[in-house]
């Protein structure tokens, strides 16, 4: 046998490219993850008129990796009473749920470990099963806010979980499968994004996915300045670091299901209008930028080792606009031309799940927290009726559009109508009751 | 601590009969500003009664006079409230002021009142940032720091340092105000405005924001008063009273300012108090620097101090309430007793009257909300 009949025969294995792609993901996403925590403390620190981290590094571009050491170096300590078994799993739990749940999602059209037919349910339902390694350390460090702060965790998931999933359905309805690649498909085949369609599912998708993930303004689970750190106050070192990297994966994963499913997944805007083909150059043009801004940029730094990293990191991106750019410049039919959907849909579907991360960041540090019971509230009394209006309302339209042959703006317009009529209604009727200390007066006072 | 069963044993029973969760808050926790240890009985995340536990920074300030000089003494005042000492310094030297017959010549007197008013703005600005902090909005602090820290430099060129001033003496003023005081604070109040406007815009209408202080750790006037209760916790329980116009000193008598009052006494209502008590001292600031008066800054007072045998109590308008300095001189060089109210102890009495059957989440806007600070709780 010889060298290429074994190439062929290796190309030809069904298993050869998930295989690489979970290679990529296990390896990459830590490192994503960290810089994810970069880009947050950044933009935290562009609302906040600092600078942030500035020192590892230039403009502290290698923090990530000075945090990921200190983090291994750290001492991993077990409290004395707590369960050890269940403490020392219970980040794996978490971690590894949130890394299964990346296996059926599409980046790109070529770019996806397992295209599932009921890929989105598998993605809800392994994702769902994070909370059980929040849970178990919370209870297993036998310490009152992590078990406060666990409790506080499992019953936001379970609220904000049910108007997620409406969500969700409203726009399964429009797609009518559960493969994260049909749903995409579909969106490419009808012309429009379902956010068009159903934007308030969109939008309780969005309020609910913050509140699954614990971000502020709903991170009760960990909020600092009541519970220490909640279910985490008792983890040090890499244990720590494991649950930052679960929740952080979490919130690319709930960004990935509502890129995928109500922006477009991979997706350009306006795929199908040849006249929006201009956009293609978007993708380089933009790498490019950014490689001319860091090159711009490096002779202002003060040392000469951060000089070389900025040309460094402009260089990287050059790199990678070439890439971008190759397919394009290719003459049409090659092998190059036919890669482009893979590497624009990959840019582009990382461009709509950063642009939904930095939401997550930008009403984080604008917003102060919610207390348990009015999330709950907000949760129960809202978002589930909201919801469930929003899938009548859809599901309406559907009938209207098909059936009765109506056409699209008037259908879907008059399902949004429908679901702002009751989101007002709920918000007239729903108003917060004003608080009222539980128990009697004179208990309160302490005169009884 | 006012309700008198709180040291007791009678552990209430729960809803369901089981026993009610202790949850020590503090003395290291991220929001008890500093170290304040508070006993939690919790059911579930209810509070059923808190147990204060102070002292964990107790330096025996009060002792330490009876054995310093009146002027040593002084800089130890600065050290309680740290974060608006300027106002500690004037209620001392004021105190001693009046204790030996003396009053500061008028140029000084409105100098501190100056840098009174600037200290008042500081320690809300710095109570504003965390209780948004403490409430989980992050970027107030950050906005609120960088308006402090102009007054700061403000202090800072008018006599060295930033935090712990030591910024006026007994019978006056040391140092002579720089050449640009007037012009640095004018500037200061000039653009200070729109900043308060920019963090009420954050805040004041915010649902979330609302939510979270509406109705929280509601404190009744007649309460507040029986707790000895005062400053701005007392003043948005709807009680009129603060001791600038009440007992006027310094030089506040000759300006024209609002106390701003609110009605139910709510955390949400001690936040409109202090932000429009930030925009009064923004306007004495602004007709102080008018005119200030020419003249000496020390009065006539010797080297040695030794104020005759007696004793005096005096009291100013703190930033976080009614500082009061009782002081008992044997006619030595050195005070006898020196007893020293501070606001923050006072106010901190009332801690759990106001959050028995509130939740976790509120106590610590509770806490914030009464802007206490433990150097000056513990002394």
């Amino acid at each position: 046998m010889n060298l290429s009949a074994i190439v062929a025969a290796v190309l030809a294995w069904p298993y050869l490219w998930p295989l690489v792609f979970v290679l990529v993901i296990v390896l990459v996403l830590p490192l994503v993850a960290g810089y994810i925590v970069l880009v947050e403390r950044k933009v935290m620190a562009d609302m906040q008129v600092r600078l942030g981290p500035m020192r590892v590094g230039p403009h502290g571009l290698l923090q990530p990796i000075a945090d990921a050491v200190k983090l291994l170096l750290k001492e991993d300590i077990i409290p004395e009473s707590a369960d050890k078994a269940i403490f020392w799993g219970a980040p794996l739990v978490s971690v590894t749920a949130a890394m299964l749940a990346l296996a059926a999602i599409p980046i790109g059209p070529f770019f996806q470990i397992a295209d599932l037919n009921i890929g989105l349910l598998y993605v809800l339902g392994i994702s769902a099963l994070g909370i059980f390694g929040i849970v178990f350390g919370g209870w297993a460090s036998n310490s009152h806010y992590s078990l406060l702060g666990a409790l506080r965790s499992a019953a936001q998931l379970l609220s904000y979980e049910t108007s997620a999933g409406l969500a969700i359905v409203s726009a399964l309805l429009l797609a009518g499968t559960l493969s994260m690649r049909g749903i995409v498909q579909v969106q490419d085949d009808e012309g429009v994004w379902l956010i068009f369609a159903a934007p308030i599912g969109f939008f309780i998708y969005l309020v609910a996915s913050i509140a699954e993930t614990n971000r502020a303004p709903f991170d009760m689970p960990e909020a600092e300045s009541e519970l220490v750190a909640g279910y985490m106050t008792e983890y040090s070192g890499f244990r720590w670091a494991l649950y930052f990297l679960a929740e952080y994966t979490n919130m690319i994963v709930v960004s990935a299901i509502a890129t995928t499913l109500f922006l477009g997944g991979w997706l350009r805007p306006f795929a199908g209008t040849s006249l929006f083909n201009f956009l293609d150059f978007f993708p380089p043009l933009s790498l490019l930028g950014v490689a001319v801004y860091c090159l711009y940029r490096a002779p202002k730094q003060p040392v000469a080792v951060q000089k070389m990293f900025m040309v460094g990191v402009s260089g990287l991106c050059a790199v990678v606009a070439l890439i971008l750019a190759a397919p394009l410049l290719a003459p049409s039919g090659s092998f190059l031309a036919g890669a482009k959907d893979g590497l624009h849909g990959g840019f582009w579907f990382l461009l709509k799940v950063s642009t939904y991360i930095y939401v997550f960041m930008w009403l984080r540090f604008t917003f102060p927290r919610y207390r348990f019971d009015q999330l709950m509230r907000l949760g129960w009394q809202f978002l589930v009726p909201l919801s469930i209006a929003n899938v009548m309302g859809v599901a309406g339209a559907l009938v209207l559009h098909r059936q009765f042959g109506w056409g699209r703006v008037p259908s879907f317009g008059l399902s949004v109508i429908f679901t702002l009529a009751v989101a007002a209604y709920l918000l007239t009727v729903g108003e917060n009751p004003p608080h009222t200390r539980e128990g009697k007066e004179e208990e309160i006072a302490g005169n009884a | 601590m006012p309700p008198s069963d709180i040291r007791g044993s009678n552990v209430e029973t729960t809803v369901l009969g089981a026993d009610e969760i202790i949850l020590n808050m503090g003395p290291q926790h991220p929001s008890t500003h500093g170290v304040l240890r508070v006993k939690l009985f919790l059911d579930g995340e209810k509070v059923v009664k808190s147990e204060c536990v102070i002292g964990y920074l107790h330096r025996g300030v009060e002792k330490i006079a009876e054995h310093r000089s009146y002027q040593q003494f002084a800089p130890y005042v600065d050290r309680m409230d740290y974060v608006a000492a300027v106002s500690n310094g004037l209620g001392y030297c004021e105190a001693v002021e009046k204790l030996m017959g003396v009053e500061a010549p008028p140029r000084a007197r409105v100098i501190r009142t100056i840098l009174t008013e600037m200290q008042r703005i500081a320690s809300h600005l710095f109570w504003l940032g965390t209780h948004a902090l403490d409430i989980g909005a992050l970027t107030p602090l950050f906005y609120c720091l960088r308006e402090r820290e102009e007054i700061l430099k403000i202090f800072e060129k008018y006599c060295g340092a930033r935090l712990t001033t030591h910024a006026f003496r007994i019978g006056g003023l040391q140092y002579e105000a720089y050449d640009e005081l007037e012009k640095d604070v004018e500037r200061f109040c000039q653009g200070f405005d729109k900043r308060v406007d920019e963090y009420e815009a954050l805040l004041t209408q915010n649902r979330i924001w609302v939510g979270r202080t509406k109705g929280i750790g509601i404190i009744s006037a007649a309460d507040a008063i029986a707790m000895g209760v005062t400053g701005p916790v007392l003043r948005a329980s709807g009680v009129e009273w603060d001791l600038r116009k009440a007992a006027p000193y310094a030089a506040y008598d000759q300006y024209k300012f609002k106390i701003p009052t609110e009605k139910t006494g709510d955390t949400y209502d001690r936040y409109l108090v202090r932000m429009e008590e930030m925009r009064q001292s923004r306007l004495i600031c602004l007709q102080a620097i008018e005119n200030i008066p020419a003249g000496p800054i020390l009065g006539k007072v010797g080297k040695v101090l030794k104020p005759p045998p007696g004793e005096v109590y005096h009291a100013i308008e703190a930033p976080k309430g009614e500082l009061g300095y009782y002081i008992v001189s044997d006619g030595t060089t050195q005070p006898y007793r020196v007893r020293i109210r501070p606001p923050s102890l006072i106010n901190l009495e009332a801690l759990d009257q106001m959050i028995r059957g509130h939740l976790v989440a509120d106590v610590v806007a509770i806490i914030g909300t009464l802007d206490i600070v433990l150097g000056e709780v513990d002394r």
